[in-house]
């Protein structure tokens, strides 16, 4: 290779600048956030950045596709990067939106109110979470709220065990090992899933209790729903648990679980969305949907909610910022909800839907 | 049949007239033709020197980059895990119960972990890499040769967490079917194959660990095992030795110090991979002595808790996450060491 001087030359002057690129990114981690980068544009549109749970990622980001079409001067961003993550970035204001699966903690909502004032909960959509079993030649299978929680604590060890033919009669029940199946991973699933085996196992409660990452008494980990999933599928006996979402679009069995009024119930959208209906819903919305005893309900339902400032220029957010978020979250629960069940969402009931209208109103918006 | 020797003492007949460039690339052990070191001793133009100075100083930046990095990388991590370090200090590592909600922060079956699926890696990928080297510089016909050693570095070029699904969905269970089970049914009576064998477990990604660390140990045993020096070859054959006899006696000893630094690269580098590991190893932070039992490794735990971690689990991972960083640098540097020795008492 024949270096002429000045290539050299030129050479050295992209180098520096490259360096100086490179040293830039090194020192400005808290000044050069995503959401202070793009702010103030000058042609009037608004971009928005959010991020969190990866739950209802894929109905995300096709709201903000969609809403970007009908409002073409706003631009939302969402990226699933997980709960805990997302109440972090929202916390230190380097998103102008969080979302996660479980609402914040009184702590969590205390550093905030530190940072940036009062937090909004909105729940945006609900959710399932399904039991997934391989026992073989038995396609539909009956469960409990306690005879779950004693598989899961392993104490319940073998498929034939009298606790669980006593709901399933009728279902030949074969005399091999249960095998349990948890997330390996944090994750809001496990969170919601820990959280139904407390309300119904007191020993659940008080041995295990809710968690994003429990101390599993049995059982080995998958990584995510695809791991859980193919660990169930991969074992003889196998059950574990899954978002219906997921369940529904890989075509995974589940069981039906009896609900807190006594009648079994198969997961579906139906069913997640009438676990929320004649609910009295706390004003700060940090609800829990477990066991509820709404006729029809299927008993593991969470929402998943969308975290805002109460008032967003407190926060950093610019007028056309905030003016932009309130316009796309009410749009959320309006037009959005009707999009929610092509995704298998389950759409928010009509009592939430408004309880949300109605604390999304207490938001402080500037006037133009 | 030493492809390395020509590379070596490349000449410089095809220097262009008064050539910068390949004044410097002409490295000072190899005997430069007297019709170029007489243009090197012409006085160069001001232009020119500065050049030269402008890139020395721009390669002495490239370099600086690389330790800076590294530098702030650890310093960083260090400061922000601090407090994990004060308040929970040698229970780190010597303490098992890893329980964020309880504010229980013990490390050690993590590091059981880390460590076991590692060296699981290295017993299955060392004999497997060198029998790769010897046979691709000693016994390989040429073609051959070229074929083999292009297919073993795109192993290197495979994303990890293609290995994680491939090992999740398609080695996982045949392993545990055909290799793990009737391993444990028959030599259950030992300790480390005592069954219920699964699938998920240190053994499982110890493979895929292996598979994933050939590449680095085959490039470096096939490097050293080319340095032989001929004469030693063809004074074991002279003597009547049967190739395999030439490859005991006098390959295998000369090389030993590249291939043992070449295997502590590649246990380096097993130590902190991450998907492909966190897809198979069943995630349970248990000790146990059966390879065939689940577990946990550091670099999975962080890549399983960070998302959803908040406040001092955060700091705790990342305080993990140095661990990981101090026990990978001191393999690291060990195994370079061993590299560099190799290499001073061959050149």
């Amino acid at each position: 290779m024949r270096l002429r001087p000045q290539t050299g030359v030129v050479l050295l002057a992209l180098a520096l600048a490259a360096l100086a690129l490179v040293a830039a990114g090194c020192g400005g981690s808290k000044t050069v956030s995503a959401a202070a980068a793009t702010k103030g544009s000058s042609n009037g549109t608004a971009v928005l950045n959010g991020s969190g749970a990866t739950f209802p990622e894929p109905i995300y980001v096709k709201w903000t596709g969609d809403f970007h079409s009908t409002h073409p001067n706003v631009q939302v961003n969402y990226q699933g990067i997980g709960s805990g993550g997302g109440i972090e970035q929202f916390t230190s204001q380097v998103t102008d939106f969080g979302a996660t699966d479980a609402p914040m903690s009184d702590d969590e909502l205390a550093a905030a109110k530190a940072k940036g004032g009062d937090v909004l909960h909105i729940p945006t959509v609900l959710g399932a979470v399904v039991v997934t079993y391989n026992v073989k030649d038995v396609d539909k299978l009956k469960l409990d709220g306690p005879t779950l929680a004693d598989i899961f604590l392993g104490k319940i060890k073998k498929w034939n065990d009298p606790k669980i033919a006593a709901l399933n009669s009728g279902v030949s029940l074969p005399d091999s090992d249960i095998k349990v199946v948890h997330r390996s991973d944090s994750s809001g699933t496990s969170y919601i899933f820990t959280g139904y085996l407390s309300a119904v196992s007191p020993e659940w409660k008080s041995k295990v209790g809710q968690d994003k990452a429990p101390e599993w008494p049995t059982g080995i980990g998958g990584e995510g729903n695809d791991g859980v999933a193919a660990a169930v599928q991969q074992t003889d006996g196998g059950i574990g648990y899954n978002e219906l979402a997921y369940a529904i679009e890989n075509k995974i069995t589940y069981a039906d679980l009896k609900s807190a009024s006594g009648e079994f119930v198969t997961a579906s959208l139906d069913s997640t969305t009438a676990a929320g209906q004649g609910v009295e819903y706390p004003d700060d919305l940090r609800f829990s949907l477990l066991n509820s005893k709404a006729p029809g309900a299927y008993p593991i339902v969470s929402a998943t909610w969308q975290l805002l400032w109460r008032d967003p220029s407190k926060a950093g957010l610019n007028r056309a910022q905030a003016r932009a978020l309130a316009t796309f979250v009410t749009w959320e629960l309006s037009s959005g909800q009707k999009e929610a069940a092509d995704l298998n969402y389950a759409p928010l009931p009509k009592d939430l839907q408004s309880a949300a209208v109605k604390a999304l109103d207490s938001m402080t918006i500037p006037s133009s | 049949m030493q492809p390395q020797a020509s590379r070596d003492s490349e000449p410089g007949p095809r220097a262009g007239p008064g050539s910068l460039g390949e004044s410097m690339t002409t490295t000072t052990e190899t005997p430069a033709p007297a019709a170029a070191l007489e243009r090197l001793k012409r006085p160069r133009s001001r232009l020119g020197r500065s050049a030269d100075q402008s890139f020395r100083w721009l390669l002495t930046g490239f370099a600086a980059v690389v330790l800076v990095v590294l530098a702030l990388m650890l310093v960083r991590t260090t400061y922000v895990a601090w407090p994990v370090f004060q308040q929970h200090g040698l229970e780190l590592i010597t303490k098992q119960r890893w329980f964020p909600g309880d504010n229980a922060f013990g490390a050690l079956s993590f590091i059981y972990g880390t460590v076991l699926t590692s060296v699981i890696a290295i017993l299955l990928a060392v004999p497997v890499s060198i029998g790769i080297a010897l046979f691709v510089t000693e016994v390989a016909p040429r073609r051959l040769r070229v074929l083999l050693v292009y297919l073993v570095e795109l192993l290197a070029a495979v994303p990890s967490v293609v290995y994680g699904l491939w090992g999740l969905l398609v080695l996982l269970p045949w392993l545990e079917r055909h290799a793990w089970e009737p391993i444990s049914s028959v030599l259950g009576f030992i300790p480390i194959f005592a069954g219920p064998a699964n699938g998920r477990s240190f053994a499982t990604a110890g493979v895929i660990l292996a598979i994933m660390i050939i590449p680095i140990v085959t490039a470096i045993a096939r490097e050293v095992v080319a340095l032989v020096p001929h004469d030693h070859k063809e004074a074991a054959l002279a003597l009547g030795a049967t190739r395999w006899e030439m490859l005991r006696l006098a390959v295998i000893p000369y090389a030993r110090a590249g291939i043992i630094g070449g295997t502590m690269l590649g246990f380096g580098r097993a130590l902190g991979e991450t998907i492909a590991v966190a897809l198979v190893i069943g995630g349970n932070p248990q000790i146990s002595a059966s390879i065939f039992q689940p577990g946990y490794t550091i670099a999975s735990v962080i890549a399983n808790q960070f998302n959803e971690a908040t406040g001092f689990h955060i700091q705790a991972l990342l305080a993990i996450g140095v661990l990981l960083f101090v026990i990978t640098i001191l393999v690291n540097v060990a195994g370079r060491v061993f590299v560099w020795r190799a290499a001073r008492g061959l050149a």
